[in-house]
């Protein structure tokens, strides 16, 4: 294969101040993030390190304090659960670690089955979400610039009120004597009302509809980019509308499908108060276990350990699962 | 940058100048005040924090305390044990005076949140009723950290014209009602709610069975679930809050509940006006009691003001208007001439001494029993 010479910087800027510079930028193209923390100057160094500090503050540091916790015991004090590691003497620290935390889920199979539970939640919700959003996201990207920026309006529009009133207003449209129920029985298609509320469907129309704009909005900014002609050329070597969707359309969208699903998913996974709300007392998701060991029992480690089994559990396999994602998209090129 | 920074400075020099052209003005007014009243000894900063649970005071009585004191109340509320002792137990709440339930309380007195009270700062603790006192000390060892604000119970609440409906001869006044299947299975459709705390529901089933209440025994845990599981089919939900409209509106006919919010649902369906009659009934083979009482967080800052404040609901016409409003009793001994007939004459509230006898404290749990109670009661609400 030939090589193709890389194209020649202009002139001004070959002999300008940062010629050398501009050289190698045509050349190799823009360098790495680590290039400019080694050799940027300080107002770039800034511009990364908020993202950085951001994590550090709100992600990482709790993180520690919550990993820390899942080792201490429980006492009663405040705070109730015991440090660590104790200076004993001015030479000497006692560090205690209690590993009984995390032995303790394996202990007993409600940790596991209300795992269970909730990842069959969170799949159920995130393939819902995904066959409402696609022809959503897809009507938007073919529609016109100015009816799309109507529809991008309407769906973040629900964003302006707070997410706990408008679940409230789900037990108002399917509690017994609500409005869903009272509609029906005034059409007289029902003779009794439909109990909605308290049962898996509520939770799923709960998990659905708060989620559903996260599962939109990926799509969209992905099918948007699509290039319409490469339909019009399937048709024209004879691909009918199925085929050119299933061999086009859908291979192309898969960058959007995949981080949409990871936005319903991961969060879904944990969901604590739309169970709580609409679901009925027998489904026992993580969160709910989390919130009782905390409130109820008043164990702050194992709460912890909870949380930190739960992490592990959902993040070892997405990461896995995106390190295999990245070295296909890699290979593909 | 410079010029916000110099708004900063003029604002803050205007702060200055305001503050220091006020204060020569400011003793003139307190000094008035003293004049007519005793010195009210108060923190140089008037202000209260107050933590209580939601619908448990007369809305007249914090604007009455502050005319009173001039010392502003910021006033927060509540609805669970669990959220307060969280936020106590993480520390620096900045709540002057919290209020809760005993059970909880003790827990709390041995983690050392609460500062042990100068009883000399609260003079009107001489109304307090001994027979309460006493009964707020099985939690509070020698009343040393609190100060009893009301009491109730838990039993049962009923809607009369749909329980007699379904079973004429119902046995209002008896843990029958929700532990016997056989009775209890009569009001499945017309729907049967039990209150979402594991420690009371699971006394009052031990009271059922004749057992201690506050037994720890793992045998006499395992029978209370067995009673709950045989019942699980006919309950509708379990949640602490709820029951209260839904006795009220009618979607629910049975629910075991706390008396005052009972009563409150009374309240609430007379208001209607739909001819929704609703009960409460002390279950003749005893009941569980509940004690709110006011502390003071070791941290709180205006301790001073926090006395004040205690001394000031202790008063008989100030604890006798929070009673008839909220429907629960007083422990102001000095308050019932000024109580409504209605409320001290209600055994419901007010229950008769053969009662009283049977009304047993919800103790604090050891907790490794905590831990297997909500395990048990995990099981109860899952089914599984």
């Amino acid at each position: 294969m030939a090589r193709i010479p890389p194209p020649q910087p202009p002139h001004h800027l070959v002999e300008g101040r940062l010629g050398a510079w501009w050289e190698l930028f045509y050349r190799y193209g823009p360098p790495r993030w680590s290039f400019y923390v080694r050799h940027a100057w300080a107002g770039e160094r800034l511009v990364i390190a908020v993202p950085y500090l951001w994590l550090l503050l709100f992600f990482l540091i709790p993180f520690i304090i919550v990993f820390k916790m899942s080792f201490s015991e429980v006492r009663l004090a405040m705070p109730p659960y015991a440090p660590l590691w104790e200076w004993v003497s001015e030479k000497a620290v006692d560090v205690r670690l209690n590993f009984g935390n995390y032995l303790y889920l394996l202990t007993d199979d409600l940790y596991f089955s209300a795992y269970l539970y909730s990842l069959k939640v969170a799949a159920i919700s995130t393939v819902f979400c995904l066959l409402i959003a696609y022809p959503m996201a897809y009507a938007m990207a073919r529609s016109s610039p100015a009816t799309r920026n109507l529809y991008l309006m309407l769906i973040i529009l629900p964003f302006w009120t707070s997410f706990l009133l408008r679940v409230y207003a789900w037990i108002g449209l399917l509690q017994n004597n609500g409005v869903i129920n009272s509609v029906l029985l005034a059409l007289g298609i029902i003779d009794e009302p439909i109990t909605m509320m308290q049962t898996d469907f509520a939770v799923f129309i709960g998990i659905v509809y708060s989620y559903l704009p996260f599962m939109i909005l990926p799509l969209y900014s992905n099918l948007e980019k699509h290039d319409f002609t490469l339909l019009e050329a399937a048709a024209d070597l004879g691909a009918g509308p199925v085929k050119s969707f299933l061999r086009i359309t859908l291979p192309l969208s898969r960058p959007g499908i995949i981080a949409g699903s990871l936005l319903v998913f991961i969060p879904a996974v944990g969901e604590y108060v739309i169970p709580s709300l609409l679901g009925s007392t027998d489904q026992l998701m993580i969160g709910r276990v989390l919130a009782d060991e905390f409130f109820a029992n008043r164990d702050w480690p194992v709460a912890s350990a909870v949380a930190i089994a739960m992490l592990l559990l959902l993040m070892v396999p997405i990461m896995i699962f995106q390190h295999f994602q990245s070295r296909e998209l890699a290979g593909a090129k | 940058m410079s010029i916000a920074l110099r708004i900063l400075f003029a604002t803050a020099a205007a702060a200055l100048v305001v503050s220091c052209g006020k204060k020569p003005a400011e003793p003139a007014a307190p000094a008035a005040a003293e004049a007519a009243k005793p010195a009210l000894d108060t923190d140089e900063e008037k202000i209260l924090n107050v933590y209580n649970w939601s619908d448990y005071i007369d809305p007249t009585v914090i604007p009455d305390f502050e005319k009173e004191t001039g010392i502003k109340v910021n006033y927060d509320v509540f609805d669970s044990n669990e959220v307060l002792e969280t936020k106590l137990l993480s520390g620096n709440t900045g709540y002057d005076v919290v209020v809760p339930s005993a059970s909880f309380m003790a827990r709390q007195i041995k983690a050392g949140v609460f500062m042990v009270l100068d009883k000399s700062k609260i003079p009107n603790l001489a109304n307090a009723d001994p027979t309460i006192t006493q009964r707020v000390a099985l939690h509070d060892p020698g009343n040393e950290h609190s100060v009893n604000y009301m009491w109730g119970t838990s039993g049962v609440g009923y809607n009369v014209a749909k329980v007699k409906a379904a079973m004429p001869d119902a046995p209002v006044d008896s843990w029958r009602m929700f532990y016997d299947p056989a009775v209890v299975s009569k009001f499945k459709d017309c729907g049967v709610t039990l209150l979402d705390a594991p420690s009371e529901v699971v006394g009052t089933v031990l009271i059922y069975l004749g057992r201690d209440a506050n037994s720890e025994k793992p045998e006499d845990l395992k029978a209370a679930e067995d009673v709950l599981m045989k019942i699980r089919p006919y309950v509708r939900y379990v949640n602490s809050s709820k029951y209260i409209d839904d006795l009220a509106n009618g979607e629910i006919c049975l629910a075991l509940g706390w008396s005052g919010d009972v009563l409150q649902a009374r309240d609430r369906a007379n208001e209607a006006g739909k001819g929704i009659e609703i009960k409460y009934a002390i279950p003749r083979e005893g009941a569980i009691a509940f004690f709110d009482n006011f502390a003071i967080p070791k941290d709180a800052k205006h301790v001073k003001n926090a006395y004040l404040f205690i001394n000031y609901m202790m008063r008989p016409d100030v604890a006798a208007k929070n009673t008839n409003y909220v429907n629960y009793a007083s422990n102001n001994a000095a308050a019932l001439p000024m109580i409504d007939d209605s409320v001290k004459n209600d055994p419901s509230i007010y229950p008769t001494p053969e009662v009283m006898a049977k009304i047993v404290p919800d103790l604090a749990e050891s907790p490794e029993f905590t831990r297997q109670l909500t395990r048990s009661w995990t099981r109860f609400k899952t089914g599984k």
